[in-house]
């Protein structure tokens, strides 16, 4: 059972808001009481994606956690932009980890926590880990796959922009095949990332046969919400995989940063789906489908594959790896075709 | 500051940074001018009314609405809708059904008993107002709501005008007209129904009247010089039209042949139809060139209306007539070709249009008159102060929107002068094209279709031939609207911002942007679905 959009009330849940739905029925980024979990004056760089994909995914899990929550967070982007002494941007408790153990630390706020409640000194209080793909699919691996193993009651939510941004855009194994970076250049017969290494870090989580894991893309607000709204429901390792655009990193436009997750998802290059102990449980339709270009072209770090002499070969191994998700995942609406 | 263990930054202390100097661009808001508000000749602010239709708010939706326009139901059923074909929507399904809504909400009105605002001063101005068709009762509905006292002077034994006396009763019901009229009069506006006026300036001078708004019409239907034996049987088409409205319906025969391609001419087809009758619309170009509405014409051959194009009528006897086919220049204009038919006619019905009859202007100084109709300043007054005219009268497009619009533009203009100043319109605001939309956002919802009624009985009665929508389908209609360029508060930009930079004020009081965070990345602009916010360079 995946996200139900509510069809039609002129916007339907397309928009963030809709003064037509009941207000039950509207999104926490609509309240005018939201936490704000990720203040004003932080230093993400004009139209950051994780910026906005924290607080989308924060709001909601506080709003879940009827504002009893810990976030650990690990290095990276997010916690350098939001916390550079001696201000910081979060309105919520919030620790700061190395950059591999983010994972590890949550594990050990929920082993605390358990321990005060059974003790009687303090109530249910529910534990976030957050870090970007550098920070989770990289060098917090280990601690993540531990927590995974080990079915800690943490829901763990990565933010993937694809590389190493803060740092001057390195490559992670999380950036996709044929993107430029510093690391990664567009130079010699294969320009770019390489095709067939990295890793989709969503399926491995799969793999663990942990009660939830789920993808999302800040461009699906209400699916975004409906997904850390169950996970919150829930107990056990967790795991949430957001798609957060990244106008630096990228080479994008600071104002196309909605749209680009919105092609990302609409071209089927990234799949967005729910999973339950291993099973995929939902996902998340393309409703207008687009070829792959839509998306590359609007992007420097693919820039190399357009140009006087397109690279044909490659585009068609992006669309090729495309098409491939939306047939595993299931991504058409077969009535649409 | 003492802080508990392990605790070292204050909550949200990121705020003494103002990010807002990074800004390059600054994001504001605006409102555009939807095309449908554009476009409508009663400048209706159809979006203003449909926003309120949309959350199911009728009565404030109708309230909207009769701030333009008193005649919803009317305009429900006769307006030719042209804002309709310049909706956006129509670029993504199909336009929003305006005209389907707005019949809705002027039935809803009548239903419900709904009454006009009445003014809320006197002014002590005398108005009179001559003629009582939609131009002269617009205008008498927007002068009494600004405070004068208006007189109608109407020649006919009813209100309406060619509302009653040109459109057909399938099209327009005569409960629904008469309802209307009669909501504008009972605001205190006085009419003298059977009162021609045969000289303005005497009839201004006996009632002391400060200011006239004429508004007669054009009611002498046009003839063409066609031989014709002694008992062949023609007349025009708006006399016929008119004689509908009495007790004796005229006697036309079962053939009867109607000359032209214009609306009057489809209409008079189709009463000729409804009355028993085969009638033959005989027009000298093609279809693709008549005057007509697409839609009128469509809805004729469903009826069974037979057409000749291409052909023209040069002579007329007792049974018959005599037709000369025509065919195109390269210009496309139709000539002669010597090819005679005959064909079997027990009546001719000239619909060639109308000519204005102005003698009520003899020996008025400073008039200007041209091509048989009056001349008026872009204020709708007269080269006579304080002699104003709108409708068919003056030169314009003629139909009931059009004269409603200038009931209203004369009403707003009259209403300065009598004051001793001049009425400045707003400044319009830049158009919300489709390109300022984002149109992702809105649910995709083909368009309501309004029930026609059975072709049997449109072929044999005058019931109307249009449905309306029920309270569902209206509400569906009117979320059809995308709001184009005026903020409909779907909290977009309060959500996409990543720097809450946008503050949201609550419903019906929109947003705000906080620049001493707003980094300019512009995402509110892009996601905005309607246009309502732009980009602006900022001073540095």
């Amino acid at each position: 059972m995946s996200f139900q959009p509510v069809h039609f009330y002129q916007t339907g849940t397309f928009t963030v808001g809709n003064r037509l739905l009941e207000a039950s029925e509207r999104s926490v980024q609509a309240n005018i009481e939201r936490t704000n979990s990720l203040n004003s004056g932080h230093r993400a760089c004009q139209g950051c994606g994780e910026a906005l994909g924290a607080r989308y995914a924060i709001d909601a899990a506080m709003n879940a956690a009827r504002g009893r929550l810990i976030a650990a967070n690990a290095t990276g982007c997010l916690e350098v932009f939001s916390t550079p002494y001696p201000e910081t941007s979060w309105q919520i408790p919030w620790i700061h980890s190395l950059f591999g153990n983010t994972a590890a630390v949550a594990t050990g706020i929920a082993a605390a926590i358990k321990v005060k409640k059974q003790k009687g000194q303090m109530g249910d209080v529910r534990v976030v880990a957050q870090g970007g793909d550098g920070g989770t699919t990289d060098i917090g691996f280990g601690c993540l796959s531990g927590m995974f193993e080990r079915n800690d009651d943490v829901l763990y939510i990565c933010y993937d922009n694809g590389g190493y941004m803060n740092t001057g855009v390195q490559r992670s194994s999380a950036t996709p095949p044929a993107a430029r970076t510093a690391t990664t250049m567009p130079v010699g017969p294969e320009p770019g990332n390489q095709f067939g290494q990295g890793k989709f870090l969503p399926a491995i989580a799969m793999a663990h046969e942990i009660p939830y894991v789920a993808t999302a893309t800040v461009a699906d607000l209400r699916d975004l919400e409906y997904k850390v709204t169950k996970a919150m429901g829930m107990r056990g390792a967790r795991y949430i995989h957001i798609l957060v655009p990244c106008p630096l990193g990228w080479g994008a436009a600071s104002e196309d940063t909605i749209l680009l997750a919105r092609l990302a998802k609409e071209t089927g290059i990234f799949p967005v789906f729910e999973a339950e102990n291993g099973e995929i449980t939902g996902n998340l339709k393309i409703r207008r489908k687009q070829p792959v270009e839509e998306y590359l072209k609007r992007q420097k770090r693919y820039a190399h594959l357009f140009g006087k002499k397109p690279a044909v070969a490659t585009i068609a191994r992006l669309q090729a790896a495309a098409d491939k998700n939306i047939r595993k995942y299931g991504l058409l609406d077969q009535e649409a075709n | 500051m003492e802080k508990p263990f392990a605790i070292t930054l204050d909550p949200g202390s990121s705020l003494a940074n103002h990010t807002g100097s990074w800004r390059t661009s600054r994001p504001v808001y605006i409102d555009r001018l939807p095309p449908c508000n554009k476009q409508c000749p009663a400048g209706e602010d159809i979006q203003g009314w449909l926003f309120h239709a949309e959350s199911g708010d009728y009565e404030s939706a109708w309230r909207h609405l009769t701030k333009d326009n008193p005649f919803p139901a009317i305009m429900g059923r006769v307006c030719y809708h042209s804002c309709e074909s310049v909706c956006n929507r129509g670029q993504i399904d199909e336009p929003v059904g305006i005209n389907s809504v707005e019949r809705f909400l002027g039935d809803e009105a009548l239903k419900l008993g709904w009454k006009l605002t009445p003014p809320s001063s006197e002014s002590g101005k005398n108005v009179l107002v001559v003629g009582a068709g939609p131009s002269g009762m617009s205008a008498a509905y927007h002068l009494r709501r600004l405070g004068h006292s208006v007189t109608v002077y109407e020649a006919g034994p009813l209100l309406g005008g060619m509302m009653r006396f040109g459109i057909p009763k399938y099209r327009l019901p005569r409960d629904i007209l008469e309802a209307e009229m009669q909501r504008v009069v009972e605001l205190g506006v006085k009419v003298n129904l059977n009162t021609k006026v045969d000289n303005i300036l005497n009839t201004m001078a006996d009632g002391k009247f400060d200011a006239a708004f004429l508004a007669v019409g054009a009611h002498i239907g046009k003839r063409a010089r066609i031989p014709a034996g002694d008992a062949a049987k023609i007349v025009d088409a708006i006399s016929l039209l008119r004689s509908m409205e009495g007790e004796e319906k005229p006697m036309l025969g079962r053939r009867v042949v109607v000359y032209g391609g214009g609306n009057t001419a489809i209409d008079v087809a189709r009463t000729a139809k409804r009355m028993g009758a085969e009638p033959l619309i005989v027009y000298r170009r093609t279809r693709a060139a008549m005057p007509a509405h697409d839609f009128e014409m469509e809805e004729a051959l469903q009826e069974g209306i037979m057409v000749k194009w291409l052909s023209t009528i040069t002579q007329a006897d007792e049974s018959s007539l005599t037709i000369e086919k025509m065919a195109l220049d390269e210009t496309g204009f139709p000539q002669p070709t010597g090819e005679f038919e005959t064909i079997e006619a027990d009546s001719l019905v000239l619909a060639l249009g109308q000519d204005v009859d102005l003698g009520l202007l003899e020996g008025v100084p400073g008039l200007e008159v041209k091509d048989g109709v009056v001349k008026v300043a872009p204020n709708m007054m007269t080269g006579h102060p304080g002699i104003f005219a709108g409708g068919d009268m003056v030169p314009a497009e003629r139909n009931v929107t059009v004269g409603i619009g200038h009931g209203k533009q004369a009403a707003r203009h009259i209403d300065a002068w009598l004051r001793g100043e001049e009425h400045v319109p707003a400044v319009q605001h830049e158009v919300a094209n489709f390109e300022k939309l984002n149109t992702w956002y809105y649910a995709d919802a083909p368009k309501t279709v309004r029930p026609m009624l059975d072709i049997i009985r449109r072929q044999s009665t005058f019931d109307e031939v249009q449905g309306g929508l029920d309270e569902s389908t209206a509400l569906f209609e009117a979320r059809r609207c995308l709001s184009c360029g005026n903020c409909f508060e779907c909290d977009n930009c309060y959500g996409v911002c990543p720097d809450n930079a946008v503050i949201k004020l609550g419903p019906g009081k929109r947003f705000q942007f906080n620049y001493d965070y707003c980094k300019g990345c512009g995402m509110c602009v892009a996601e905005c679905p309607c246009g309502a916010i732009k980009m602006e360079a900022e001073e540095i």
